[in-house]
């Protein structure tokens, strides 16, 4: 059936017309996806991007005929193959999931189970559709693993979801959805979860993969970057509606409306970097470990000058985290001193004076879990004030109202609850809450890792204007490369618990690089579609020719 | 933001406590209305019972084993007593030493294991363990045990059933409180300098007060079934005090009569459990969507 006359690359494979899709919250139905048409043909991978609740997630699922529950398909249709699965039973949609629609998601980790093999969980569904015998169906799966580059391709499967990479785990699921040899993969966000490093190789993998069985894809993601490799054609998607749509190259050269151009404005933020000799923290040597047996640290010297930005890069695991937590005394070093404004700071936290504290202060990646849900604004960003000003009643009151102006936020989320806000707005709250303090540095661990792409220029810029009004110093964690550029003076790399290099942005950015840095650069996603491509046939020689 | 949208967002945030009160209880659905109505008369006739009963807890009025009359609309009881009276009378005891017992062991359970979930370390193991043990005796049993041992007064009953069942209350509140405590919000106060007290009382407890007082109108149902039960084999509350569990046992021959007398105790603590429940699910529900939507 592989070799039937209708897969030939180019003929129409999916005709979405007017669709509508409404959800179910507060007693009422409210609009999802508003009428949108998408033409999919087969071998063709359509990118969708757009904010969180732009509605890509759930256009690309109605284009498998499902629905998240509480959501319903109110009009339009979905013809795939002529068949039209807006109306189709339950039945017939089971049968052609996982057969001819399948679905990669963006937790590879939390879609495998954890008590089977990798195999198993691979051939299953062409086991169960019938669509070849158990045997066959692990050659084949063995040869999905050599042609997705999984290392030791014959034995891997025999592992359980724990004992390979986040990365290995997500080539295996894209073989679980090739198994089939469907017409169509839904990716949704598949690499959002892996590190830049371990990006590139899951991307080429799957981009190869996708074109060698002229499968049809729908990649769903909101960083341009990579659906700029993946995807002969993007869809922009924001509140539901469509708006535009071309081909790749075009899009990428001249995007027309406005909103698209303001998703590339981001990539466009820089700040001019600036070189400082006053050190307000230095970390001198630090090792640290978790209960004493792993060195996540090792020797790490950082110097963070007064009023400036140093950025700490990395991948996951190599430490920048852990950084944070010596630094404020959580975990303390089991070797070398941090020195505050000179004199060394006490390394465990209860061994510090509240002033102390109060100058040291942190924001976190996750607004959700950072602010108390039944505290109301006037007591998050209250309570700092008390505690380490003393200032009470109206003074308190118009101290925080200062803060909120401070943020950029209106007066009357005073009195909101964090559930009341938007992600953006939480994490506005959370420096604010860091500011009450009035802090000389504030630790950033990954803030603006979680947000939408317009709102973290947002927060960028935020955090810049109050860097230059209070002369604060940011130790900026993160693992964005775009962000690095946009806000640093200084940029420190690290790998696996050591310092691979620190300086200057303009020094860090550009050659000479420590080998390190240069994978870590050159593995970050272009706007240039042919960038992977290139960086592939640039990688495959350095490595023939050594 | 346009100035009459400002307006609206403070009056809907500036609500007071009693409207929002008021306008939770009128969206509540039928059967938690019901299960309110009841435990509200419930409490009245526990706290009036002197006022509404007819006849004194303990007085005799007339002939053992009077069927049902106009006088004594459920009858007499085998000494002689008003039934009704009687029922209304066992309100007060069984209602409030069941309240006072679920109080101390909320007070013990949720303390401790609030406490255990913040500190963890060797305290923390060894509360658990004690409790491990505690629990894995029968409760009835051991109950049964205990009040055989101390001796069978109300304030014995009351604090072997606290005791007893603070073992449950304290595995809730240290499951609730240690999830909450690896959250963020509670590093962050932390590393502000807060103290353990403080941190506790305004970053935790605020988050597992909805499972815990689900807990407390459940666990307030067992206890009283539990003393019910005890009475019922003769352990729990003593005569004359009246008390619904050893109505039933004290009537339990008439039923080979067809007397409808000791259903009517019986009824009582149904329809409170029954009450209590309603309202559980209902908060249950109430506070489960409204993680939900955060």
């Amino acid at each position: 059936m592989g070799n039937d006359t209708k897969r030939v690359r180019g003929a129409p494979l999916i005709q979405i017309r007017g669709l509508k899709i409404e959800g179910y919250s507060d007693d009422k139905w409210h609009p999802i996806i508003k009428g949108i048409d998408l033409d999919l043909k087969r071998g063709e991978v359509l990118g969708l991007i757009g904010e969180s609740g732009a509605g890509k997630s759930t256009l690309g699922l109605a284009a498998m005929g499902y629905t998240k529950p509480g959501c319903r398909i109110s009009a339009g249709t979905v013809m795939f193959d002529g068949k039209d699965l807006a109306h189709a039973s339950q039945e017939e949609l089971r049968k052609m999931w996982g057969s001819k629609i399948s679905y990669v998601a963006q937790s590879a980790s939390a879609s495998f189970n954890p008590a089977h093999h990798l195999m198993d969980q691979v051939v299953e569904s062409a086991v169960n559709h019938n669509v070849m015998p158990r045997e066959a169906a692990v050659t084949d799966a063995k040869d999905l693993f050599k042609r997705l580059q999984l290392p030791n391709p014959d034995t891997i499967g025999d592992r359980y979801p724990h004992q390979v990479s986040g990365g290995q785990l997500q080539r295996a699921m894209t073989a679980m959805a090739m198994s089939c040899r469907p017409d169509l993969i839904v990716f949704d966000e598949p690499t959002t979860a892996l590190d830049v490093t371990t990006q590139v190789e899951v991307l080429a993998s799957m981009r190869r993969i996708v074109d060698e069985f002229d499968t049809a894809a729908i990649y769903i993601t909101h960083d341009l970057a990579v659906v700029a490799q993946m995807a002969h054609r993007i869809m922009v998607l924001r509140y539901g509606n469509l708006v535009e749509e071309s081909e790749t190259r075009s899009m990428l050269k001249q995007p027309t409306q406005d909103y698209t151009k303001s998703l590339w404005a981001v990539r466009k933020l820089e700040k001019p970097e600036e070189k400082s000799a006053d050190i307000a923290l230095a970390i001198n040597a630090v090792d640290a470990s978790y209960s004493g047996v792993m060195k996540v640290l090792e020797n790490v010297t950082v110097r963070l000058p007064r009023g400036k930005t140093v950025s700490v890069v990395g991948e996951s695991g190599s430490g920048k985290s852990t950084l944070a937590r010596a630094i404020t005394g959580l975990l303390p070093p089991s070797k070398g001193r941090v020195e505050f404004n000179g004199k060394p700071l006490p390394a465990k936290l209860k061994d510090r004076d509240r002033d102390t504290l109060r100058r040291i202060q942190m924001i976190y990646q996750s607004a959700d879990t950072a602010l108390n849900p039944r505290q109301r604004v006037r007591d998050i960003i209250g309570r700092p004030i008390e505690f380490y000003l003393g200032l009470k009643g109206k003074e308190k009151e118009n101290r925080t109202l200062q803060l909120l102006r401070d943020i950029e936020l209106n007066e009357s989320f005073i009195d909101r609850f964090p559930g009341e806000m938007s992600g953006g707005q939480k994490q506005r709250i959370s420096i604010a809450r860091a500011l009450a303090a009035e802090p000389d540095i504030i630790i950033c661990d990954e803030v603006t890792s979680a947000l939408d792409q317009i709102v973290q220029e947002e927060i960028l810029k935020l955090l810049m204007k109050l860097q230059k009004e209070k002369n604060l110093s940011y130790l900026f964690i993160t693992h964005d490369i775009a962000t690095v550029r946009a806000i640093s003076d200084e940029i420190v790399v690290m790998y696996k618990g050591k310092v691979v290099q620190q300086g200057l942005k303009s020094e860090v950015l550009n050659p000479p690089y420590p080998a390190y840095t240069e994978l870590l650069l050159s593995s970050v996603p272009q706007m240039d579609p042919d960038w992977l491509t290139g960086l592939l046939k640039k990688r495959s020689g350095a490595a023939q020719s050594a | 933001m346009s100035a009459p949208q400002t307006d609206i967002l403070h009056m809907r945030t500036k609500r007071t406590w009693s409207q929002d009160a008021w306008r939770l209880l009128k969206s509540a659905p039928l059967s938690a209305k019901f299960g309110m109505a009841v435990i509200a008369f419930y409490f009245f006739c526990a706290l009036f019972a002197p006022w509404i009963a007819p006849y004194g807890e303990a007085q005799i009025v007339g002939k053992a084993y009077q069927p049902p009359s106009w006088a004594h609309p459920f009858g007499l009881d085998q000494i002689g007593r008003d039934t009704l009276s009687r029922v209304i009378f066992g309100a007060r005891n069984t209602i409030g030493i069941a309240l006072i017992t679920v109080l101390i062991s909320f007070a013990i359970g949720g303390v401790l294991g609030i406490y255990a979930a913040v500190t963890r370390g060797i305290l923390d193991n060894v509360l658990s363990r004690i409790v491990d043990v505690l629990m894995s005796i029968p409760v009835l049993i051991f109950a049964l045990m205990l009040l055989a041992m101390a001796g069978k007064s109300v304030w014995n009953l009351i604090f072997i059933l606290a005791l007893l069942d603070s073992t449950r209350v304290f595995r809730l509140a240290r499951n609730t409180a240690l999830s909450v405590a690896v959250q963020d919000f509670v590093e962050a106060a932390r590393l502000r300098g807060e103290g353990l007290f403080w941190v506790v009382i305004r970053e935790i407890v605020p988050n597992i007060l909805p499972p815990l007082i689900a807990e407390f109108g459940l666990r307030f149902c067992f206890v009283f079934l539990t003393i019910s039960a005890l009475s019922f084999l003769g352990v729990g509350i003593q005569p004359p005090t009246a008390d619904w569990g050893s109505m039933v046992a004290e009537s339990k021959t008439l039923i080979t009569f067809g007397r409808p007398q000791p259903l009517i105790p019986a009824a009582a603590i149904a329809l409170l459990t029954v009450a209590v429940n309603f309202v559980v699910d209902w908060f249950l529900h109430k506070t489960s969507g409204l993680r939900d939507g955060q």
